[in-house]
């Protein structure tokens, strides 16, 4: 128990509690009310219980302040979206309760700040729960603090509402707040306490409890966001050396790098731009180390001359990309998937590149595993393309088997025998490090002029013809190593919904429902971008309609990035396209409906609950 | 092409055996691509020079260069290295440097690549101080390009960007570079090797980042730029001559290199100044240092944790 006064639910409460399945609380308030950090908590408390979770989350592009939400999804079930609405809407302040009343579901309930909020008295449509959240705080942990240690407040609401696990909680709660001074834990322990030990009555008719998840998963569960996942995965792979610049969304994948590489070894160089982040980073690769350097869309624009260098001298390359919107600085902490063909055919000239893309959270440890050994294997750069809304929300899933995936790089000093060849056209090229002795004693210059196998530069046209398609069969050559692509759903059909990055649980939640209703769907989501993995025009071909589903534009032509790539790669007049622009991810009913209306489907909304869970499930 | 097989197992390189001590005949490489005359000869020959001296082993010799006539350099050079692009080389060998503590990090290039597409990087790789030997050939024109205006073009000077001559103030190499904070800074001339020779050679065993311009003529595009130094050419030549601390009066007039504000002076001194080293701080750390210190204090509080224990605290963190 949290402490001596920590009060428990009575059985009497307890009883009354209606079971359902999952839920969608969505925390609407500033971004200095530590909203993100009540996330963080229900979000390791699901995966700690064996529960499935989902999270979202906006944040302004301000310095300091401005309107933020936080989302949870929660639940027993598979869950893969954080969902379209909400069933629980906790407003802080009257802004948050303006702006985000139409994301409650009808039958919801309204959680919020008495001190701050008045709500609209004709609003039935919901249960509105009045919380005198800020001056409660400050009541139970007095002092100066203030408003501090009010979301903890609301934490203890929530749990109180949905009976959540007490002892799992306060405990998360020591460990986040453990290693700051004794009052800070105290304090947050008090706001935990006295949210939770709110009276029940007025809450009667708001309490809950989720399902037990009907199976223990076989492997612990850990939690966190994409853009620490990848970086960790990153380490895993066996990266020690890389070389950034700070640009919202990638920074905090140089933070983590940063603070995390000198223990094992490793170094990671602030640089004074983006240009001169890929310089050193490939000078690191230069040297024999597995390497990353990283940015967000304006970044890798800046990037793409050092690339086109990595291609020609054939320089193995870690190159992360976290998609935000543009063009130019855009929408910095919004999600777009806009740079897909700059990932692929950015920077001058016939630059054949690899790129790859994580479908959630847990998919960003196992891609960095996968671009370092392509990146090792063909010595070539690897693009990893990961977006805004993967690298800020958190997710639940299984440990990583940590002892069997993790990779040792080291240079490959060993003298290199006389016959050796930096460039050679008739196999992989294998670059020698320097410190590595040339038996021949003839040492190599590794380069961004056409050259010939030696490194000579060369201005000689069929060596030209000859080494271009070297670089491009040895990019083919990769797509051979990658497995078919997963496809869930109907293996023909009416419809297949293909999408890439961030859009996967809401296409798949989408493709669910769809064939609930009778539709022979299916969904593709595609993680290896560029080369193409094989078997897709097969798969493509059984298929009355192919719909890929992208948060980019039309463009000119009427089709997505990655549709016009497909379209252009197997000329299936079937491959079509829906986009969107406006920075969010996708809703799945949002989905559903663009589908509907495509496939010619009468109905438009199937499977969209328009009642909230908390209304509609039978006390 | 089939996918290629795990890279080879490493093998430690070969302990110190007794060599035989690098020549030149088994430094050079492809014959140099520069028009007959060009002064960028002369470079290469004091750094054959240079290299024979220091008689590093080869395989540790990193020759790594940016875009220009200059820049070709490494081609020329048998040891490891490498021809970048245009203005980048200082990232990319701060990236050898750091990443091999082991190796001796040479990078060449001219005016254009330094001190206009790649002045950020001199300015910052200055403030990093990694441990590598910089040299610029400065010939106050683009060459390969074929004559148009570089950053250390006087101004008047005829190009073809600027007919009517150029109109720019030109860099002064020397105060950017003090300014920036370049811990070792010196120049030379192509026409004097053993200046040269001398200059490189300090250079290289400075523990920083040492950079060296050298004025080099470009008998192409700006003939006589540099006349005015040479004293067959009814020019001055004025070394920098280094205090001797021997109590001397006329050791009072020599220069401290340790002084940073008597070198901004020497910098500020009318063309075409004086040649020798114009700073050395022997004090600060260098980056290749700091990082290894950071490294060692910081495997000290994990207690040297493998890898694999490392990573499976953070993900037991994450429960």
């Amino acid at each position: 128990m949290v402490s001596p006064n920590t009060p428990t639910a009575t059985d009497a409460a307890a009883s009354s509690a209606t079971i359902i399945p999952d839920v969608v609380i969505r925390l609407a308030g500033n971004s200095q009310d530590g909203i993100q950090a009540v996330g963080g908590f229900l979000a390791r408390l699901a995966g700690r219980s064996d529960q499935e979770v989902m999270t979202y989350m906006t944040i302004p592009s301000t310095i300091s302040g401005g309107p933020s939400i936080f989302q949870v999804r929660m639940g027993s079930g598979e869950i893969l979206s954080s969902g379209d609405r909400a069933d629980v809407l906790v407003a802080f302040y009257q802004h948050s309760y303006e702006s985000h009343r139409s994301s409650l579901r009808p039958g919801g309930v309204l959680l919020y700040d008495s001190d701050h909020v008045t709500p609209n008295p004709d609003d039935k449509a919901v249960t509105a729960v009045g919380v005198p959240m800020t001056s409660a705080t400050v009541e139970a942990v007095g002092g100066s603090t203030k408003e501090k240690g009010k979301n903890i407040y609301v934490l203890g609401l929530i749990a109180r509402m949905f009976d959540l696990d007490v002892p799992k909680l306060s405990q998360l709660i020591k460990e986040r707040f453990g290693g700051k001074n004794e009052d800070i834990v105290r304090n947050a322990l008090l706001a935990f306490d006295a949210g939770y030990a709110y009276p029940a009555e007025n809450l009667r008719s708001c309490l809950y409890r989720l399902e037990k998840s009907p199976v223990a998963n076989a492997r612990t569960q850990v939690t966190g966001d994409g853009n620490t996942i990848l970086a960790y995965g990153l380490l895993a792979a066996g990266v020690r050396y890389g070389s950034g610049y700070p640009i919202t969304p990638w920074s905090s994948i140089m933070e983590t790098l940063r603070t995390e590489l000198p223990k094992y070894g490793g170094i990671f160089v602030q640089a004074e731009d983006e240009i001169a982040a890929c310089s050193t980073a490939l000078g690191f690769a230069y040297g024999g180390h597995l390497s990353v350097t990283g940015s967000s869309g304006p970044g890798l624009s800046l990037k793409m001359e050092a690339l086109g260098w990595a291609t020609m001298a054939e320089i193995p390359l870690i190159v992360i990309n976290v998609q935000r919107g543009g063009p130019s600085t855009g929408l910095p902490t919004n999600i777009e998937q806009s740079d897909l063909l700059q990932a692929i055919y950015g920077s001058h000239g016939d630059t054949p590149r690899v790129v790859l893309a994580p479908k959630n959270v847990e998919d960003c440890f196992y891609i960095a595993l996968e671009a370092a050994r392509i990146a090792r294997e063909y010595s070539t750069p690897v693009l990893i393309l990961t977006d805004q809304a993967i690298a800020t929300r958190i997710e639940a899933f299984d440990e990583p088997d940590l002892a069997k995936l993790m990779v040792q790089v080291k240079p490959d000093l060993h003298p290199r025998a006389p016959d050796f060849k930096p460039y050679p056209l008739d196999g992989p090229t294998r670059p020698a490090p320097p410190g590595a002795v040339m038996t021949s004693g003839k040492y190599p210059t590794v380069t961004g002029l056409e050259h010939d196998e030696l490194g000579h530069p060369t201005a000689n046209p069929g060596l030209h013809t000859k080494m271009t398609e070297k670089r491009r069969e040895k990019i083919k050559s990769v797509a051979a190593s990658f497995p078919a692509p997963e496809l869930a759903g109907d293996e023909s059909g009416d419809v297949l919904l293909v999408g890439w990055g961030c859009t996967y649980g809401p296409i798949r939640e989408a493709v669910n429902r769809l064939r609930a209703a009778g539709v022979k769907a299916a969904h593709l989501q595609m993680r290896h971008m560029h080369p193409l993995a094989p078997g897709l025009e097969q798969t493509f071909n059984r298929y009355k309609q192919v719909l890929v589903i992208e948060i980019n534009d039309e463009g000119l032509y009427g089709y997505g990035q990655l549709a016009t790539l497909l379209r252009a790669r197997f000329c299936n007049p079937a491959i079509t396209s829906i986009t969107k622009t406006d920075g969010l991810t996708y809703k799945v009913s949002e989905i559903v409906e663009r589908v509907a209306k495509k496939i010619g489907l009468a109905d438009t909304t199937i499977g969209t609950r328009k009642q909230s869970i908390l209304a509609v499930t039978p006390r | 092409m089939s996918a290629p097989a795990t890279p080879a197992p490493v093998v430690p390189a070969s302990p110190d055996a007794p060599r035989a001590p690098l020549t030149k005949k088994v430094l050079v490489a492809d014959h140099p691509t520069w028009c007959p005359g060009c002064g960028d000869f002369a470079v290469l020959a004091s750094f054959y020079k240079v290299l024979e001296k220091l008689n590093y082993p080869q395989e540790k010799i990193v020759t790594f260069a940016g875009i220009g006539c200059s820049s070709r350099f490494p081609y020329f050079v048998n040891t490891h290295g490498g021809h970048y692009i245009h203005g980048r080389a200082l990232p990319f060998a701060a990236g050898i440097s750091l990443g091999r503590d082991d190796l001796h990090v040479f990078v060449f290039g001219g005016d254009g690549d330094g001190f206009s597409i790649g002045g950020n990087h001199l300015v910052h790789t200055a403030r990093k101080n990694p441990r590598l030997t910089y040299v610029i050939m400065d010939n106050s024109v683009y060459g390969l390009t074929k004559k148009q205006t570089s950053p250390t073009s006087p101004i008047g000077f005829k190009s073809k960007t600027d007919p009517w001559g150029a109109m720019d103030q030109p860099i002064n190499p020397m105060r950017t570079l003090l300014n920036s904070g370049a811990t070792f800074v010196a120049r030379s001339h192509a026409t004097q090797v053993n200046h040269m020779v001398e200059m490189m050679l300090k250079a290289a065993q400075h523990d920083g980042f040492s950079v060296v311009e050298i004025l080099s003529e470009c008998v192409e595009f700006f003939e006589g730029a540099f006349d005015g130094a040479v004293p067959r050419k009814g020019g001055t030549w004025q070394p920098i001559e280094l205090k001797k601390n021997d109590g001397t009066p006329e050791d009072a007039l020599r220069h401290d290199p340790s002084d940073k504000l008597a070198a901004m002076k020497l910098a500020s001194e009318p063309w075409p100044g004086k040649f020798g080293i114009y700073y050395e701080d022997k004090v600060r750390p260098t980056k290749n240092a700091l990082e290894q210190k950071l490294i060692a204090t910081t495997r000290e509080k994990t207690k040297n944790a493998s890898d694999l224990e490392l990573l499976s605290k953070t993900f037991a963190r994450m429960r």
